[in-house]
């Protein structure tokens, strides 16, 4: 298959971009608003043509430790879901990045907590960002604003994900899991081969031929090798901080106030900055792309010279802390415009926010 | 050029898949689409909406709050989306089920009937097509042409025999405004 | 014969298997654990699988199976063994893929994970140690603990008003359609560890010619949990485990 172009769901394009990544296995458990990425897959039967492996787990929580599975197995394998499943998948999430194992990990948000709604929220930031599970460690967390970035992203995360030995994640929500565009798929690349995959993955466990065993694990009973494990991790952290952070700027230069949204919210705020613009007003947008790491020089530089900054997140303000320690200025007014619930704010709603908390603030 | 439309009505009058055909006609012609359904469980029996933005550019926001076409097919979105139609835009309306017509001046106001003509062509399902060839029409967002492409490519081809059919309940629609 | 000529290698009539290493062992002594942990290394051995084998330990006293055994293993959060196992056999068709998990492991926490992977037909072999208490954690009720065994948390006996019935797993798994070999051992006299070999032995093999789900209960004694020497726990698994959880196959197409 050759390069393509098609009007793709957000959740469709997921399944079909890991497809063309050469992916080698999928385990789902079905979940609104994204059980279009499993329907696809099942749809393409790609075991036929690539030999992908897809399977319906019995729970998400079997569906992690699928994932885990082959990950351990030197595969590039993912698995999607939204909230409640992403919740019940955070114990087998922590095992993937303490063994040290590349995988993807979709999480097509919807509002909670608890069972809460289907349609979309951005309430998993904390959840994505600062750990999830249990002990310290870090995913890299994506965020897709277009169907075309949840085709990309897809390729991304894994190239991320084998080259620093650890889980990525695309944090999306029901706007573009659900939405259409038209999206540009790569051509179809090859899976890899068994001797592709060793000599990629020495450390996979694929039957110990030719050499000693491999064994995958996270226990390590004695504290000071699992010390010398956890600065291992913290090590490749501040790797991944120092390499991969990634944003979008629109429109910063010279701009009275600054807007920092991610993902489907960030798409609306350009609209409102363009509505804005006509009617006199200059506002920047950040738009952090990898939410962990978190772009927070570029934050503080387009904050600079700024009169406030205004993130507008589907939730009750969760990003808004990384923004405030990534700007660490007590001088500089830093407000919080979100809606909650499933409920997503449109661009005129955005302008209203920001001419009420920053331009003429109610004392 | 950029086209912001809504189209809502209750779910099984074909609301999301008459934006598909749309948003695909679109793709025919090399234009930037964005089709954001309201989804969930109001899909079936309660209300229905979808919001097609077809455009010459890249397209940011996916969800509006003011839009240039509405197209609505129950009183409950007449009742929602008038007040959401952009000065000098346009709310085109099935006469079937509407009680309380709309009453705005400043906007183009298409009454149709739709599910009427639907009814005489003894097709109850190209009702969704008869309501996307009067929009044509009023709005030549995309042309007949795009559209018949669109749904060659989009349909499986043991369906393609319904492509007639389709065409001509587009027409029908077509003819439904003055 | 003398100790010179004992030591002889032609005159060796037993030895440890290859896939055992020397790593000094956790078990208790008197604990079923290094009697299957040998079945398996020899078994593997015997069918020239060291190459192709990939176990998949489990959270309990069988956590560290992968220090004495020198093939390939995943270790698995506590009850996902068999989640896990099923992906590896899918991803590497090729491979004998086995699961080696406890009572609490397989039957409490990773019920779900048991039943479905049996039901799924998942090419793998699941290793079962049945007895009747959680021995890592320091002796608390198992599902599958005897009405009136006590435990830590049994202290006066397990009661049905209290803690419901032992759960028997082979019969449930043996009547799912995804299983083709299910059978009960036990490994507390020769007679008994040659009969679990072969136990073992055809469970390995279904994993590889992929005819489908095998399990392989050990229904065996952890004489610590029980506060019994090992001659007095065999006694009394003999006395209280067989009649509950009768040996035998229960299953085999």
């Amino acid at each position: 298959m050759s390069e393509e172009v098609k009007l793709l769901k957000g959740n469709e394009a997921i399944a079909l971009a890991a497809i063309r990544y050469g992916c080698d296995g999928y385990f789902g458990y079905p979940i609104t608003p994204q059980s279009e990425v499993l329907e696809t897959l099942m749809e393409q039967q790609p075991w036929d043509t690539t030999g992908m492996v897809v399977l319906q787990a019995e729970s998400e929580v079997a569906a992690i430790n699928m994932v885990y599975a082959g990950a351990a197995c030197g595969k590039v394998v993912f698995t999607s879901s939204s909230s409640p499943g992403v919740s019940l998948m955070q114990e087998g999430i922590s095992y993937i990045a303490a063994a040290e194992l590349p995988a993807l990990i979709v999480n097509v948000q919807r509002g909670g907590p608890g069972l809460g709604t289907i349609q979309p929220s951005q309430a998993d930031y904390f959840q994505a960002t600062k750990g999830g599970g249990h002990g310290d460690y870090h995913l890299i967390v994506l965020a897709p604003s277009s169907v075309q970035e949840m085709v990309d992203f897809v390729g991304l995360a894994w190239d991320l994900a084998f080259k620093y030995r650890t889980p990525a994640m695309i944090l999306a929500d029901g706007v573009i899991g659900q939405m259409m565009e038209k999206v540009t798929l790569p051509p179809q690349r090859r899976r890899r081969t068994m001797e592709e995959l060793i000599k990629q993955c020495p450390w996979a466990v694929t039957g110990k031929k030719g050499r000693d065993k491999n064994i995958c694990t996270s226990l390590e009973l004695e504290s000071d090798k699992m010390e010398i494990i956890n600065n291992r991790l913290q090590s490749t952290y501040r790797d991944i901080a120092r390499h991969e952070k990634r944003y979008e700027a629109y429109n910063v230069e010279g701009a009275d106030y600054l807007i920092v949204a991610f993902g489907s919210i960030a798409r609306i705020c350009r609209k409102s900055i363009d509505i804005a613009r006509e009617r006199g007003l200059r506002i920047g947008l950040i738009r952090p792309i990898t939410l962990w790491p978190f772009p927070s020089e570029a934050v503080a530089q387009a904050a600079r010279g700024t009169k406030g900054v205004l993130t507008v997140e589907i939730n009750a303000g969760q990003m808004i802390e990384d923004v405030r320690q990534a700007i660490n200025d007590r001088a500089m007014p830093i407000e919080h415009y979100g809606r909650l619930g499933g409920m997503v704010p449109d661009p005129e709603e955005v302008l209203d926010a920001l001419n009420r908390l920053l331009i003429n603030p109610t004392k | 050029m950029t086209t912001e439309i809504i189209i809502a009505g209750f779910g099984g009058q074909g609301v999301l898949s008459m934006g598909k055909i749309l948003a695909y006609s679109g793709l025919m012609e090399d234009k930037e689409i964005t089709w954001m359904p309201a989804y969930g469980p109001e899909q079936r029996g309660g209300t229905a909406n979808v919001t097609v933005i077809i455009s010459d550019d890249k397209i940011s926001s996916p969800i509006l709050n003011s839009y240039d076409v509405a197209i609505v097919l129950n009183q409950q979105s007449l009742d929602k989306f008038e007040p959401k139609v952009k000065p000098g835009g346009i709310l085109i309306y099935d006469a079937y089920g509407i009680n309380t017509p709309p009453t705005r001046t400043d906007i183009r106001l298409h009454r149709i009937e739709a599910m009427e003509a639907t009814f005489e062509m003894g097709n109850n399902k190209a009702f969704n097509m008869v309501v996307l060839g009067a929009m044509l029409k009023v709005c030549p967002v995309v042309t007949i042409e795009s559209v018949l492409k669109g749904l060659k490519k989009t349909l499986p081809e043991r369906h393609h025999d319904l492509i007639p059919m389709n065409e001509a309940a587009l027409r029908r629609g077509m003819q439904l405004i003055d | 014969m003398e100790l010179n000529e004992i030591i002889r290698p032609e005159n060796k009539v037993y030895a440890k298997p290859r896939l055992m290493n020397s790593n000094h062992m956790h078990y208790c002594p008197g604990c079923s654990h290094g009697v299957v942990h040998k079945l398996v290394a020899e078994v593997l051995e015997e069918m020239g699988q060291e190459e192709t084998a990939i176990g998949i330990t489990p959270v309990g006293c069988a956590v560290f199976a992968y220090n004495y055994i020198d093939i390939d293993w995943i270790e698995a959060a506590h009850g996902r063994a068999p989640a896990i196992a099923s992906a590896v056999k899918r991803l590497q068709p090729d491979k004998l893929v086995f699961t080696y998990q406890g009572d609490g492991d397989l039957a409490a926490i990773g019920t779900a994970e048991t039943i479905h992977a049996a039901n799924r037909g998942e090419n793998i072999a699941i290793i079962f140690i049945n007895n009747a208490i959680y021995g890592m954690t320091g002796g608390q009720m198992a599902p599958t603990t005897l009405l009136g065994q006590k435990t830590a948390t049994t202290p006066y006996g397990r009661r049905v008003d209290l803690n419901g019935y032992p759960l028997s797993i082979a019969p449930i798994l043996a009547g799912l359609d995804g299983t083709c070999y299910v059978t009960r051992q036990s490994v507390h006299t020769p007679a008994a560890v040659r009969k679990a070999k072969a136990a073992i032995r055809k469970a390995f093999e279904n994993s590889l010619a992929g005819r489908g789900c095998s399990l392989v209960e050990v229904v065996s004694t952890c004489n610590s949990g029980w506060k019994l020497s090992p001659a007095e726990a065999n006694r009394w698994m003999i006395e209280n485990m067989f009649p509950k959880y009768p040996l035998g196959d229960l299953k085999n197409v």
